[in-house]
């Protein structure tokens, strides 16, 4: 039986309609709005003025702390300025715009397709590399990569695990990239277990992916130390706790980070970017986007330069569909309703999903008829039913008690209830006034 | 441009609903609906159709004129009472009594608490209860299989395999010059034996059972917990006397075993929520059951011992927690 999870899950219907499509390159965007704060940590500052010529690649925005990242320019041109715009938060944040003129790099970056299998850096190197690059989980949770790299004292890494599970529906762009980029991506491979100093890497990929499976099961064996895990296929098996439990069965304890047990987890996406950092000197400033949904006409992967606005690739995949009722940044458990798709695409977007009218509404909400399902598919062992009324009941002690921080925010429960409550909309409210409670009583 | 629809994720849904489930429910009740129509014919057709009726019909009037609030009788809970609620009398009950007790079942058991999702006790039992107890003479009149075909109150009635048992332990009788006087295991699994109209024909549950298992409505645990509890206490006394406790397949295949096994303790709203828990309730209703079948007074025990597991849900889902992720930290080498 194929490995997967051992704590609930569900299945929700895949709909890749993108599958197979090659990655298309966009054109560059004739003006970019690149975020400030498109990861998770401290926004970066800016180390660009208006009126600044900038060439691709160069630094605009540096990370102002150890869980930081550095920003690089997507394009050449002339900074325009430095101002808020509304991003995919839907909140108005600093963003740099630059008006391109032309496609100039920085003359570091070495742009040729040639494969560089020989790593040089060392582990220290590599970390600073990648520090300095800007990367980011590129999975969605744009956590800064050097950060999981830099394995704390008195602990060790064991073993390294790629997530090549894409496990939201609708979404190619990791699949795709496996596809086209798999050498690239066992190159980065070598690369991490060198800076993390582990002899072994498990890349794991959901089991509908057969082509995936096979072709980086036959890369593999040129490469050392890696083997491909084909898992069942489950959702949130994407996610750092479920995909460690499913590859090697180890479950991290409640508010531990995957060190604890021995595992640093990273994105196949992620894991190309620190190859084109380390060994031809690309900053991240572009990464590949799914374009998808039912009525779209030309479900697409492209790759975009950070920065693009969304009605671009929207209009390169075949234009917004009539019936659009709902523009997703992400996929559909974990994605983010967008209120205008004027905002940029930024480190983290793995995926626009346009939803037709008659699926953005959700299903009357009814009286929970204790049927027990949220219970039985929450991969956490949670208890959602009960964690949705004492967050509505504002019971916060008996929240933390119930183990609320856990809470991954998958959507499984949502997804499952069959009266349609909505459950995670009172956990996330829960989980943010317990989070509240929990610094102010370190403090 | 068109005004984009902006909510928090999840941005699909299984397509799961509480009508799917109910009438999910009420579709694993058919085979066992026709097994009861054709044991006890006339009598089990107006005892089904009067009880879904009149629970239907008092849901939507406590709701019209009572409560004031939106009408549920759509989602097939009322309806399933009812059903469930005509499984668990004789078919030859007058229709005034089950009226009596749908009236009971729909307005105490249901309504009161605040409808379909609080109610603490199985709506349908609270209804049975209150009639055995009310009516004893009534609910303990059961027709005979077949010959009842075209009968209804004029049914020729005589005892359920439980109560010849009882009867004959009480009397000094063995068990097994008993069982020579009952209808054998095969009769009893396919349901020929007098009993109420929807808990005979043990085959017919489990047909359900194993629907309601496929199409995810319930999972294995109670039905489980409760049969292999009471073959268990009921093998261990079977074997410290053979001659004084019946085997557990008598056990199992008499009186509601099956039908409260698969269809009454499963009930979503009075039953725990976590996987332990559904043992433990299962695991106490077995015993309580076998409890009241051996050594109390009457001959059968399955509804009295789902409604007192019942009133123990709230402690169970209090206590017994779901298994949580990362609770037992795995050491294995990778």
């Amino acid at each position: 039986m194929l490995k997967t999870f051992s704590l609930g899950g569900v299945h929700p219907a895949e709909n890749k309609f993108s599958a197979g499509q090659k990655i298309e390159v966009l054109p560059v965007p004739e003006q970019v709005s690149v975020p400030i704060a498109q990861h998770i940590g401290a926004p970066s500052e800016p180390v660009v003025a208006k009126g600044d010529e900038v060439k691709v690649g160069q630094l605009i925005a540096k990370s102002t702390g150890f869980v930081s990242a550095n920003i690089h320019s997507p394009v050449s041109g002339k900074v325009f300025k430095i101002d808020d715009i509304i991003d995919a938060s839907g909140y108005k944040r600093k963003a740099i715009i630059i008006k391109t003129e032309g496609d100039e790099w920085d003359e570091s970056i070495d742009r040729s397709e040639d494969l560089i299998t020989e790593v040089t850096a060392s582990p220290e190197e590599i970390i600073k590399k990648v520090g300095e690059a800007g990367i980011v989980g590129l999975g969605g949770a744009t956590f800064p990569a050097h950060v999981k790299l830099s394995v704390p004292p008195g602990k060790t890494c064991e073993v390294l695990i790629l997530n090549g599970v894409e496990c939201e529906p609708y979404l190619t762009a990791d699949h795709q990239l496996m596809m086209e980029k798999g050498d690239e991506i066992m190159v980065g491979t070598q690369i991490l277990m060198k800076a993390l100093k582990v002899e072994k890497a498990i890349i794991g990929i959901e089991n509908n992916k057969p082509d995936a499976i096979k072709h980086m099961s036959e890369l593999a064996g040129k490469y050392p130390g890696i083997t491909i895990q084909p898992l069942k296929v489950q959702y949130p098996q994407g996610g750092e706790k479920q995909l460690i439990d499913a590859c090697i069965g180890r479950q991290i304890p409640s508010g531990k980070l995957p060190i604890e047990v021995g595992a640093v987890v990273q994105n196949v996406g992620t894991t190309l970017a620190v190859y084109e950092a380390v060994q031809k000197n690309k900053p991240l400033f572009e990464r590949v986007v799914t374009v998808t949904g039912k009525s779209v006409s030309k479900p697409s992967n492209f790759l975009a330069r950070v920065g693009t606005p969304l009605n671009q690739l929207i209009d390169a995949a075949g234009g917004l569909p009539e019936d659009t009722g709902k523009v997703i940044g992400g996929g559909p458990m974990m994605g983010k309703a967008l209120s205008s798709t004027e905002v940029p695409i930024t480190k983290g977007s793995s995926g626009i999903l346009i939803m037709p009218d008659e699926m953005a509404k959700r299903g009357k909400t009814e009286a929970c008829i204790r049927c027990s399902k949220c219970v039985s598919v929450c991969p956490m062992g949670l208890s959602p039913y009960l964690l949705m009324t004492v967050s509505d009941k504002a019971i916060w002690d008996r929240a933390e008690e119930e183990k609320i921080m856990d809470c991954i925010e998958c959507g499984s429960c949502s997804f499952t209830c069959p009266a349609n409550r909505p459950l995670l909309d009172y956990i996330r409210l829960g989980k943010g006034k317990v989070g509240q409670i929990m610094r102010s009583r370190t403090k | 441009m068109n005004r984009l629809t902006v909510s928090p994720s999840p941005h699909v849904h299984s397509g799961d609903s509480v009508k799917k489930n109910m009438y999910g429910v009420i579709i694993a009740l058919v085979p066992a609906l026709a097994a009861s129509l054709y044991y006890f014919g006339l009598g089990a057709a107006i005892v089904t159709i009067t009880a879904v009726v009149s629970c239907v019909f008092f849901e939507w009037a406590i709701q019209k004129y009572l409560l004031k609030n939106d009408s549920t009788i759509m989602d097939g809970s009322a309806a399933l009472t009812g059903l469930l609620l005509a499984f668990n009398m004789p078919s030859n009950l007058p229709i005034w009594i089950i009226i009596i007790g749908s009236l009971v079942a729909i307005g105490i058991g249901k309504m009161s608490f605040g409808g379909l999702g609080n109610n603490p006790f199985n709506p349908a039992l609270v209804g049975r209860v209150f009639l055995l107890i009310s009516f004893p003479v009534q609910m303990t009149l059961w027709p005979k299989p077949i010959v009842s075909q075209a009968h209804y109150l004029d049914a020729e009635t005589g005892a359920t395999p439980l109560s010849v048992m009882k009867e004959g332990l009480a009397n000094g009788e063995t068990v097994s010059t008993m069982m020579s006087k009952i209808p054998s295991y095969t009769e009893l699994f396919f349901g020929n034996s007098g009993g109420s109209a929807g808990e005979i024909a043990a085959a017919a549950l489990l047909i359900g059972l194993i629907f309601m298992l496929i199409r995810k409505i319930i999972t294995w645990h109670i039905p489980v917990a409760i049969i292999g509890s009471i073959a268990v206490f009921t093998g261990i006394l079977h074997l410290v006397n053979p001659e004084v406790y019946a085997g557990p397949l008598f056990h199992l295949l008499t009186g509601g075993v099956m039908l409260g096994a698969i269809f009454m303790a499963t009930d979503y709203v009075s039953s725990p929520m976590a996987n332990k828990g559904m043992i433990i309730y299962g695991i106490g209703i077995g015993v309580i059951t076998v409890v009241i079948r051996v050594f109390g007074a009457y001959p059968e025990g399955v509804s009295f011992a789902i409604l007192i597991m019942n009133g123990f849900v709230p402690l169970i889902d209090k206590y017994v927690k779901p298994k949580r992720f990362g609770e037992v930290v795995k050491t294995a080498k990778a």
